[in-house]
């Protein structure tokens, strides 16, 4: 028997082990090629699937009777399918959510970017992590049991389930995000900046608000955009303290959001009240996607500066 | 304390939590001439800069024993104003850091921090500061393009003009050439020749022949400890301490 050199005998094996490897790592590529589709073809699903089953509804209503008509009564004799009311209650709810929660979120971020001791920064961190990682529900069921009460004795109202108690609510779901997202910014403000503004004599708050904030300008945009998306979205806590009433908003009044509009008749809708319901969540995504939209702009100008 | 000194630092010395970065430093830094520190990296010499308009204040943990007086005004007095003396003693940094906006903003940023609002004086002050800082005519058709558009140079002389702004009384410039080309630093070294006969000019730099060039007197820092101090030509010529004879002809460091 001849004697296989070692050499020999590893240079042969060699290219099989290579070959195998070779098929495992094309095998991984395709795998993680596959879970990123699923992402993609949810979107694309969703979109498509909202688009044809909302179309019909606004075709035999009209675009117009649909978007500016002022009433809605979907189980009426005569039914009516206006959903300006949702639509200016989700406007109205968020812009007060906002004007309420970014002026708050802002300032706080700002302190714990920049003024806070790493202590008290660390606490206040931690119940911002937990305040986001509350369920809606629980802010619904607070803010029934506590701030619908306190709104109804406050004003003398008969319920005290209004837009101002939805209000409350998102001003308070949307603070995390907005003190996140822009404490974020601003700790991406290069120290030099400050450093240069506090050598020309410059106070700490005056070098804050005006090198840090400006410098950080398109992410806390960004913060406040993202805002918007989280409070026009939600739907259990706002349908829990809104009274939930096809009401033209008002903010002592009862008042119904898109979201809500969707999830409170859809167990027993049927034909054009169901398609209708469908129209209601393609207006509503169509405002997200805007939102979306708006929000990556901000995000790559932040990038560029 | 010698006739004509502006700042004068007296048994100072530093430590950032447990470390000890300067050690017992007496130095008296004259008015309207320009006086370079020198030494290896890490020598304390940046250290000191910071000591004198307080920007050591920023490092967390740092701690500060012996006097610095600046016009016979103890600048560590506890009830001082740190922005009346970052006003008077103004600081170039290493990296060029103008702010994210205008030239024209940049300039106004300190005169509108300290309280000038009426836009012809502000059109005076940038104009006078920026001319100051020998970029006037490379600037003035585009005051309001973003600062951050320009040259690293044009970058530097635009923080010079900024820090000019505020009619400080002494420039601190933290190796404020070491991060240009040689045409950007031959202009700031011609602008600095210029500026002293207004200003005191406190330099860091790593560059000898620099301090050669520029500085009036040189102090020579090692480990912290200020080896020796005297005028630039007699240090360089004929030091007194072995060990600034040995860095000078680049036996270390």
């Amino acid at each position: 028997m001849k004697r296989i050199p070692k050499g020999e005998g590893q240079t042969g094996i060699a290219p099989k082990t290579k070959s195998i490897r070779a098929a495992f790592e094309k095998g991984m590529n395709v795998l993680f090629f596959l879970c990123g589709a699923v992402a993609v073809l949810f979107v694309l699903f969703i979109s498509v699937y909202l688009i044809v089953s909302g179309i019909p509804a606004i075709r035999e209503i009209g675009l117009a009777d649909f978007l500016f008509g002022q009433v809605w009564k979907s189980t009426a004799k005569e039914p009516q399918f206006g959903i300006l009311p949702f639509i200016l209650t989700s406007v109205y709810g968020t812009a007060g959510a906002i004007v309420v929660g970014v002026p708050i979120g802002f300032l706080t971020a700002v302190y714990l970017s920049k003024a806070a001791s790493p202590k008290i920064a660390a606490v206040i961190r931690t119940a911002v992590e937990l305040l986001s990682g509350i369920p809606s529900v629980v802010y619904g069921l607070i803010g029934m049991t506590i701030l619908v009460p306190a709104i109804r004795t406050a004003f003398g109202l008969s319920s005290g389930a209004t837009l101002l108690a939805a209000i409350v609510v998102l001003a308070i779901m949307v603070l995390p995000y907005i003190i996140s997202v822009s404490e974020t910014a601003l700790c991406a403000v290069p120290k030099e900046y400050e450093e240069g503004s506090l050598a020309l004599g410059a106070t700490e708050m005056e070098t804050y608000f005006r090198v840090s904030v400006p410098a950080a300008s398109s992410g806390i945009a960004a913060a406040v955009v993202l805002g918007v998306g989280r409070a026009i979205g939600e739907a259990m806590a706002v349908m829990m303290v809104a009274g939930n009433v096809a009401n033209m908003p008002s903010l002592l009044e009862s008042v119904r959001f898109l979201t809500t509009a969707v999830a409170s008749e859809m167990s027993y809708s049927a034909g054009l009240q169901r398609q209708a319901l469908f129209s209601i969540a393609l207006v509503l995504f169509l405002f997200i996607m805007m939102i979306n939209a708006v929000l990556a702009i901000l995000l790559k100008k932040g990038k560029k500066s | 304390m010698q006739a004509g000194t502006i700042i004068s630092a007296q048994d100072l010395d530093l430590y950032y939590g447990e470390n000890q970065a300067l050690k017992k430093i007496t130095m008296d830094i004259p008015e309207r001439q320009v006086t370079a520190l020198i030494g290896p990296s890490g020598c304390g010499k940046s250290t000191f800069l910071k000591t004198l308009n307080r920007m050591n204040d920023l490092v967390p943990n740092v701690r500060i024993e012996g006097t610095i007086t600046y016009r016979g005004q103890d600048i560590y007095m506890p009830k001082l104003d740190v922005t009346w003396l970052r006003r008077h003693v103004g600081m170039v940094f290493q990296k060029p850091n103008p702010f994210p906006m205008s030239i024209y903003d940049n300039i106004a940023y300190g005169p509108r921090t300290h309280g000038i609002r009426n836009k012809r004086q502000l059109d005076e002050i940038v104009e006078r500061s920026l001319r100051g800082a020998a970029i006037w005519d490379e600037v003035s058709d585009r005051l309001k393009k973003p600062a951050l558009s320009l040259s690293g140079g044009q970058q530097q002389r635009i923080c010079i003009a900024r820090a000019l702004a505020v009619e400080p009384d002494v420039l601190l410039m933290d190796e404020a050439t070491s991060a240009l080309d040689p045409i950007s630093t031959s202009k700031i070294e011609d602008l600095i020749a210029e500026l002293k006969k207004q200003y005191t000019i406190v330099i860091v730099t790593h560059n000898m022949q620099q301090a050669v060039r520029i500085s009036d007197r040189c102090a020579f820092f090692l480990l912290g400890q200020l080896v020796e101090f005297g005028e630039t030509t007699q240090l360089f010529s004929t030091p007194k301490d072995k060990r600034t004879e040995e860095y000078i002809t680049g036996r270390f460091g």
